[in-house]
């Protein structure tokens, strides 16, 4: 663990997984805490965007010289745009029938 | 003589092109492609027995020829099964036979079948059948002749069935196919028990008379006889079903449903005797290594052909007459096999059948064909709504005479011949067989000219429309068939198909033939007092009136199988295994998802619908794993 905790440019490699660590378990947080979808929406992208700085991490200081970390997360961007679209979309059609974004009202979606 | 695959591919070929293109072609293409082709056959046929019979002798006894054979099926390190041809005396007989029958009905159906619904493929089925037919005589072993065997049936089926609209044709197809596969099945049996022991298909090899290739089949014993025993007995069952041996016989009377030359061809002439060249072609194991069969063989024969004839005397449909009479012939021909020894003038009995074989395809084809002409003008098939038919259709008239005369056995037509040397042949095996034989002759007699008086002489009926003679496409047919049959006596028979293949000059029994000549016409006599006259119609006598009824009804053969399959079969065991079926296999079933059911009911409380709560159980799962992973 050691040679991690220091590296050439000064920010140590513990302070990236300290800000990511924070963002995942905020996201864990929200997505269980929170009633409104939007909110939860965000939640997720939390946990989302905590798993990109991971990649970005790792790869800047595991292994300097390649790039598929990087274009994991552009990847995952990508990925969570087109999701936040249809979560967005679906929740809109729910507030228009429910007249809120309240998670629970989904259990009337069940068969 | 690799020509001889030609007679083979070219009615495959012709089935194939009139099967594909049916709808293309109109009925007169067709039928002159089908008729063509078969005349190329029959010459080719023609040829090629002149060719062999001429050529293929050495010392003075005719050699097998096998121009071609194929391994087809590798089956182990010693089986292995082949498709070939073979040419020996009797496939060559059987080629002249099927071809010149087959082309004369291809010709006469052109007339019969006139603008009948579904001619081409009437035709198509035609060349199956002659495929099929000529495979099955030219089979090198006994495997590949099962093979052509089941085609035979099938193209039977097919034809019986032509008129697919009708439901006793349906239901006559049906039976035909059924109670053929059910004797079939035996006969497979039989091909496995023998090729196990033996480790041979070849006809070659199993028809060499060499003791050492039956060594295992005959010291194996199975219920008090040997292998080989069974294996030869069961093969004779599938051979009885072919050819409408008792009690296998029911399936032919009521394949008279199909169209009349198709009875000609296959109910007559060919298939029906498939089963007799099977006994011929294995004829050297009967003799030499299982003679008890062969006896059983004989006794069959002359059981059937003395039942079929006491039906045959009752029957009023023109052509169940003549089935049965087919079904006594064959009888004939399986009584002259099952006496008959292997060498020189024992062998009497193999030389007859064969020529009764031959000159039965002749006469009988001819009085189907005549048959068919008269329902053609008639348009029934009841003796009641004919007579006096000679003056109207006189070449019916004098080619079904001579076809009758032939039948009935007496000289010079071409059944006196053949009859009288299996009567011979019967006589010197056993005198109560010959008079049993003679007496079934003279019954034949009767029942044809009850038939033939019936039809062409007697009242003469009212019809909606003027009789008249069929066209010539009818008639030609019925004369060309009327020259075998008057003259296929003369053919020196015994200088080319004899059962040990040395030439066999032919000793006319005078006693024998005198007698069964003088019983014959006796019952012709007869026959002619009873039914030749317009006003008077014969009655029953008083004593005579229970044996009547019962041969009416066919001795109720049918009834003993309809209560056997309906009664005993199906409600006996089928009932049992369809309570099995019912209970226990679909009850497994059941319960498999009634459990489904139960559990599924009892785990829905699970999909609650609140996200959140599915989160929390997938968040706890991953952390279980990664627990487990972590520390276990």
């Amino acid at each position: 663990m050691g040679e991690l905790l220091i590296n050439n440019a000064g920010v140590p490699v513990l302070a990236y997984q300290l800000v990511s660590l924070v963002m995942f378990f905020a996201g864990i947080y929200g997505f269980f805490t929170r009633r409104n979808l939007m909110m939860m929406l965000i939640a997720v992208e939390l946990i989302l965007n905590a798993a990109d700085i991971n990649f970005a991490v790792f790869n800047r200081y595991l292994f300097p010289g390649e790039m598929d970390g990087m274009f994991f997360a552009l990847f995952t961007i990508a990925i969570a745009a087109c999701e936040t679209a249809v979560a967005i979309a679906i929740i809109i059609n729910l507030y228009r029938n429910f007249g809120n974004a309240d998670v629970d009202n989904l259990k009337n979606m069940k068969g | 003589m690799e020509y001889t695959l030609m007679l083979l591919l070219l009615p495959l070929a012709t089935f194939v092109l009139l099967g594909l293109f049916s709808n293309k072609l109109n009925h007169k293409t067709s039928g002159m492609i089908g008729t063509g082709s078969l005349l190329m056959v029959a010459l080719l046929s023609f040829y090629a027995a002149g060719e062999y019979f001429t050529t293929q002798k050495v010392d003075a006894v005719f050699q097998t020829l096998v121009p071609l054979n194929v391994p087809w099926l590798n089956m182990g390190a010693k089986q292995h099964i082949d498709m070939g041809i073979l040419l020996d005396p009797i496939s060559v007989m059987m080629l002249v036979v099927i071809s010149t029958v087959s082309l004369m009905v291809h010709i006469y159906s052109l007339g019969y079948m006139k603008g009948e619904k579904g001619f081409q493929r009437y035709y198509a089925f035609l060349s199956l059948f002659t495929f099929s037919m000529m495979g099955l005589v030219l089979s090198t072993n006994i495997f590949q002749m099962y093979i052509f065997w089941e085609l035979v049936g099938v193209s039977s089926y097919l034809l019986i069935g032509f008129y697919y609209t009708k439901p006793a044709a349906v239901a006559a197809s049906k039976k035909a196919f059924i109670v053929t596969r059910f004797a079939d099945m035996f006969f497979l049996i039989g091909i496995l028990v023998l090729s196990y022991y033996t480790q041979t298909f070849d006809f070659g090899t199993l028809t060499s008379g060499n003791s050492a290739v039956f060594q295992e089949a005959a010291s194996a014993k199975f219920l008090g006889a040997s292998a080989l025993v069974w294996a030869m007995a069961l093969i004779f069952i599938g051979g009885a079903g072919k050819s409408a041996m008792f009690p296998l016989h029911i399936w032919l009377p009521d394949a008279m449903e199909g169209p009349t030359p198709v009875s000609a061809l296959i109910h007559a002439a060919t298939m029906v005797v498939a089963g007799v060249y099977l006994v011929a072609r294995l004829f050297p194991i009967y003799v030499l290594f299982t003679p008890e069969v062969l006896q059983g063989i004989a006794y069959v024969g002359a059981f059937t052909s003395m039942f079929a004839a006491l039906i045959a005397i009752v029957q009023t449909d023109i052509k169940r007459v003549l089935a049965f009479s087919t079904i006594s012939q064959i009888g004939f021909m399986m009584v002259a096999l099952g006496v008959s020894k292997l060498e020189g003038h024992e062998g009497l009995g193999y030389m007859a059948s064969m020529f009764h074989l031959f000159t039965h395809a002749m006469f009988k084809a001819l009085l189907f064909l005549g048959a068919g002409s008269v329902i053609h003008a008639v348009h029934s098939n009841e003796m009641e709504n004919m007579g006096g038919l000679r003056k109207q259709m006189p070449i019916t008239h004098l080619t079904f005479l001579t076809a009758c005369l032939a039948i009935a056995g007496i000289p010079p037509f071409s059944g006196f011949f053949s009859k009288d040397e299996i009567l011979s042949a019967t006589y010197q095996y056993n005198t109560g067989l010959g008079i049993w034989m003679t007496l079934v002759a003279a019954l034949t007699a009767f029942y044809m000219f009850r038939l033939y008086f019936s039809i062409f002489w007697g009242k003469e009926k009212q019809h909606t429309h003027p009789l008249h003679e069929s066209p010539k496409s009818m008639t030609f047919p019925l004369i060309f068939l009327a020259i075998p049959t008057l003259l296929g006596g003369f053919v020196p028979f015994g200088q080319f198909v004899t059962a040990d293949r040395a030439p066999y000059s032919i000793h006319m029994d005078w006693l024998v033939a005198v007698i069964s000549v003088v019983v014959a016409l006796e019952a012709i006599f007869i026959a002619r007092k009873l039914y030749q006259h317009p006003d008077k119609k014969p009655v029953v006598p008083a004593a005579l009136k229970g044996f009547h009824k019962a041969a009416s009804h066919r001795f109720y053969v049918d009834e003993v199988y309809l209560f056997i399959t309906k009664k005993i079969l199906f409600n006996g065991i089928s009932r049992a295994f369809t309570w099995f079926d019912r209970h226990v296999v679909d009850g497994f079933i059941n319960g498999l998802a009634t459990a489904t059911d139960w559990f599924s009911i009892r785990i829905r409380v699970f999909q609650s619908g609140e996200i959140q709560w599915y989160a929390w159980v997938f968040l706890f799962g991953t952390l279980l794993i990664t627990a487990l992973i972590l520390f276990v």
